[in-house]
């Protein structure tokens, strides 16, 4: 066999391995989801099981999840459109118009990403009742955007400097004002990078608990609070933990996976240009 | 029609000042080239005639009308790219519209002006391509058509056609030179091709380090350069340069002595110069002469001939004289001095140059009278 092919063949094996490794544990949980909870919690793992829909159904019949599913919906995409309205000329205005203080900005606006959020819980949780924010997706919304907003920055960011300067300039002396520029030039050449930096806020946010569990009780709680309400009660629980888990994960695996293409073209747009 | 007036431009970077007190007239409808070294400052000063960049410091007026707050859009400029910086997600036609789009011209005439414009351009057939699908002369073209359609008072050439192969170039040339003559408007064309400059040229500025070495004609250029480094840039090959000093200085000319003696009698005016002084002679290639050994006089520079270059119609030799300087010679086609070659260059004093230490040349005694064929219009009957 020649090299090239075999070194083709031993880097598609690594890359299934890979795959597989990243896959399983996603994998066990649906295969859980599926067994009876005494099955669940046997200690020899096996695969070959009477496969079961009674934790599905006792999931469903507990909790509402169309409802939590809808609010993740809402807050996931509504805090994405969000972050992205100012992100967008923010990093416009960083990748064309820097000044000496745009890479400080940058990183410490970064940096605001290593503070624990429990650190500003208490002021947060304050201003939101103050606000009569809490339990709201209006809430949720404007805290998933602005935590997500120093990540979209960065990466908008990183995809607007792949635009020519020149092509700007070309359209500035075209009689472009800002706003025109944004909207004639820059947006429509860098649809597959703002396309995936949306698809990573919305993942970030739909994944989001912490502020979800802390901030929201019954009316804007998403799939996050949904699962956390399977742990804790006492008994068996570990297979519709894993039904509630395969069903707060599926819509954004599906949507992941209809969007793959945008995705691994933005994620690869600097290297393959 | 305009003309535009640069007075003390400056700009500034931080505390370097990339541009120096530059101050410029630019009658209507002249074709304008700046050219210099890499870095001296042509496409900032390019770029802030079109407004991309701030002016740090002076006036810059169009037509009398101080534009320095102006944006882009207002001054009434066009400027075509090196990069070309065609908007790649639009048509060609969408693209050359554009400006008129923001504008809000109505689309029938839009789509009016830009087929008038691909007409001249010979753009029609790729009108619905996107710049992608296009060849580097065709995406020049609809970057020059993009400007033709805004009907602007002053054209901005950076560097356009230095990313085109030498053929396309030369086809591109004389289609903007042809606009130029048409369209009757200001054009103001950076480039870094001494054939460019020399032959598109109502007025070549040459800058070096921020400043305006010097303006003239192109001829005027290559005949009376003020300066050492202007008669080093204009011309191709570049001037040669010898260390000489003042035998006497007279009347009808300095002449000057090189280091093995040899006296070389230059119609230049010595004014301040006294025997003994440094100076530096200059003398172009097209200028030097072989000698057969047969013929030679005292005058003669001994050498050797180290390169030789033949391009067919031309011979460019690379000689070595006078203990190690580099003399370069064209010539004929058919010289047939080879490398290592013993050889005798004459030097013809009256098409030499002289130059101070500082660098400045000495004024010729006379004009030459080529320097000054576009100037004046010839009267008719004036031969007779
Ligand atoms: N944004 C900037 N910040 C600091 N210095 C700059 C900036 N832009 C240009 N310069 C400097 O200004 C000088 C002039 O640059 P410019 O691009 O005008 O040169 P140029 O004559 O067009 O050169 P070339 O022939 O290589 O295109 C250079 O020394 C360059 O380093
Ligand atoms: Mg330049």
């Amino acid at each position: 066999m020649p090299t090239s092919q075999r070194h083709k063949l031993m880097m598609s094996l690594l890359g299934w391995v890979v795959a597989f490794l990243v896959f399983f544990p996603i994998l066990w949980m649906f295969l859980t989801s599926f067994k009876t909870e005494l099955d669940a919690v046997s200690g020899t793992p096996n695969i070959f099981f009477e496969p079961t829909l009674e934790n599905y159904a006792a999931v469903q019949e507990r909790a509402d999840y169309f409802r939590f599913a809808m609010n993740s919906i809402i807050i996931s995409f509504g805090s994405t459109i969000l972050a992205l309205v100012f992100a967008i000329p923010a990093a416009y205005a960083m990748a064309f118009f820097p000044s000496k203080r745009t890479r400080g900005t940058l990183l410490w606006m970064l940096s605001t990403k290593m503070l624990p959020p429990v650190g500003v819980l208490v002021p947060v949780y304050l201003i939101f009742r103050d606000l009569q924010l809490l339990d709201s997706h209006l809430g949720l919304v404007i805290v998933f955007a602005l935590m997500n907003l120093p990540i979209i920055v960065w990466m908008l960011f990183t995809f607007f400097k792949e635009v020519p300067k020149d092509i700007l300039e070309a359209g500035r002396m075209d009689g472009a004002s800002p706003r025109q520029e944004l909207r004639f030039i820059l947006i429509p050449l860098s649809v597959p990078g703002i396309a995936s930096t949306g698809l990573l806020s919305v993942i970030l946010a739909w994944n989001e608990a912490f502020w979800s569990l802390n901030l929201t009780t019954v009316a804007a709680a998403p799939l996050t609070a949904f699962i956390a309400s399977f742990s804790s009660p006492e008994g068996l629980f570990w297979a519709k933990l894993s039904a509630a888990s395969t069903m707060a994960i599926a819509p954004i695996l599906i949507f992941g996976w209809l969007s793959q293409k945008q995705l691994v073209r933005g994620l690869t747009f600097g290297a393959v240009k | 029609m305009a003309t535009l007036t640069l007075r003390n431009i400056k700009k500034v970077y931080g505390d370097v000042e990339v541009i120096q007190d530059l101050s410029l007239d630019i009658e209507d409808r002249e074709f304008v080239v700046l050219v210099g070294p890499s870095g001296c400052g042509k496409s900032t000063l390019l770029r802030m005639i079109a407004g991309l960049e701030e002016i740090s410091g002076g006036d810059l007026s169009i037509d009398d009308e101080r534009v320095n707050e102006l944006p882009p859009d207002r001054r009434g400029l066009a400027m075509v790219f090196q990069s070309y910086a065609l908007y790649p997600h639009m048509t060609v036609a969408d693209n050359m519209a554009f400006a008129l789009r923001l504008a809000g011209v109505s689309r029938e005439e839009r789509m009016a002006k830009v087929g008038e414009a691909a007409k001249i351009l010979h753009l029609e057939p790729l009108l619905d391509r996107k710049p992608r699908a296009l060849s580097g002369g065709q995406r020049q073209r609809v970057a020059i058509g993009r400007a033709i359609v805004r009907e602007p008072r002053v054209f901005l050439f950076d560097e356009p056609l230095s990313n085109l192969d030498a053929a396309l170039r030369v086809q591109m040339r004389i289609e903007i030179a042809r606009l130029h003559n048409s369209l009757d408007a200001t054009m103001i064309y950076v480039t870094h091709d001494q054939v460019e400059a020399m032959t598109m040229a109502d007025k070549i500025v040459v800058m070096n380090a921020g400043h305006i070495e010097q303006v003239g004609s192109p001829l005027d250029l290559y005949h009376h350069p003020e300066s050492l480094f202007v008669a080093g840039f204009i011309g191709s090959p570049k001037m040669n340069f010898i260390e000489a000093k003042i035998a006497s200085v007279g009347g009808d000319g300095t002449k000057v002595a090189l280091s093995d003696g040899t006296k070389v009698a230059v119609p230049v005016s010595g004014g301040g110069m006294s025997s003994g002084d440094a100076v530096t002679l200059g003398v172009r290639p097209e200028d030097l002469t072989a000698v057969a050994n047969d013929q030679a006089t005292g005058g003669d520079l001994a050498g050797r001939v180290v390169v030789a270059e033949r391009l067919g119609g031309e011979t460019f030799l690379y000689t070595e004289v006078l203990d190690g300087q580099t003399l370069n010679l064209k010539g004929p086609g058919a010289m047939t001095y080879r490398v290592n070659d013993a050889i005798r260059l004459r030097i013809d004093g009256a098409t030499c140059h002289l130059f101070r230490d500082d660098g400045k040349a000495l004024p010729r005694l006379a004009r030459n009278p080529m320097a000054d064929l576009d100037a004046e219009p010839v009267a008719p009957g004036a031969a007779g």
